[in-house]
């Protein structure tokens, strides 16, 4: 897809928070999402995450990374979850083994994708969630 | 703008940077990067690689530590850091340095220090060949712009 086609999802006005301790990965993925218009925000790790929403914002997309201190993707999926956030939540992770995803998806997963993020999978998560509507 | 001299830098340029891809020292994920740089952030790939070879240099002196004493390896901790190393690598299209770390990985899981050193001697050689390659590369597309050109979009397929 070259940058012409990418689609522009300003207008829809989406909110995204980024859970990820690695600052390469932070960069990519606020990257990502900002080249699709999409506002977003980046955390560490899960308690970071969980203290955001606490603080009273809310966003239409949290991608959540697996593996951080204090608290993982696992934890704090669960504790958003617990918490009645609603939000959709997609892992980003570079564990991919079943036993792995089958736990991060039953902590209350909406999507899953295997890092690294591309343009593709992101929109991908997207189409899933109806935020982005293929023409 | 002299189109000769920029012409030869961009063929420089495309020359270089497919064999980076040949070598092995990049992969798709690279490309991926540079599909994000734009006007608005013309620096986007040079930032993210600095910041993946800031991690590189922390995490092998974190492992480097673990390793160090042969009766007291904290072999959890030295995974942490491949896996954290695996990661970004596999992030910026680092190829090499992913490859070195899947071997790290297995090194870890058998608890072989012999084994974990050379694997943390290759991954220091090959993030720091890398680095210069790619140092060579911003700088070949710096020449590019300031002879007055656009650095060539090249693909992989």
């Amino acid at each position: 897809m070259t940058r012409e086609e990418l689609p522009n999802l300003a207008e829809s006005k989406l909110t995204a928070l980024v859970v990820d301790d690695n600052f390469v990965n932070q960069s990519i993925h606020q990257k990502l999402l900002a080249r699709l218009g999409i506002t977003n925000e980046v955390v560490c790790n899960g308690k970071e995450a969980v203290d955001a929403h606490c603080s009273g914002r809310n966003y239409d997309l949290i991608l959540m990374d697996m593996d951080m201190p204090i608290m993982n993707g696992i934890q704090a999926t669960k504790r958003l979850r617990e918490m009645g956030i609603e939000s959709k939540i997609a892992g980003v992770t570079t564990r991919a083994n079943e036993g792995e995803k089958k736990e991060f998806m039953e902590a209350g997963l909406n999507d899953f994708q295997e890092k690294p993020l591309t343009i593709s999978k992101l929109l991908s998560i997207l189409h899933k969630f109806d935020f982005y509507v293929q023409t | 703008m002299n189109t000769i001299v920029v012409g030869q830098l961009q063929r420089q340029f495309q020359d270089y940077i497919v064999s980076l891809y040949q070598q092995g020292y990049l992969d798709n994920q690279f490309t991926e990067l540079r599909k994000l740089q734009d006007e608005g952030s013309p620096d986007f790939v040079a930032e993210v690689v600095s910041l993946f070879f800031d991690d590189c240099a922390k995490l092998i002196n974190d492992m480097s530590t673990s390793l160090e004493r042969p009766d007291h390896v904290d072999f959890k901790q030295v995974d942490s850091g491949v896996h954290q190393l695996k990661g970004s690598s596999s992030s910026v299209g680092a190829r090499r340095v992913k490859s070195v770390c899947i071997a790290f990985k297995e090194c870890c899981d058998v608890q072989n220090r012999e084994g974990c050193l050379r694997c943390l001697q290759q991954v220091d050689y090959e993030y720091k060949m890398l680095k210069t390659k790619l140092q060579d590369l911003f700088n070949l597309e710096q020449q590019i712009l300031q002879a007055g050109g656009t650095i060539p979009q090249v693909s992989m397929n």
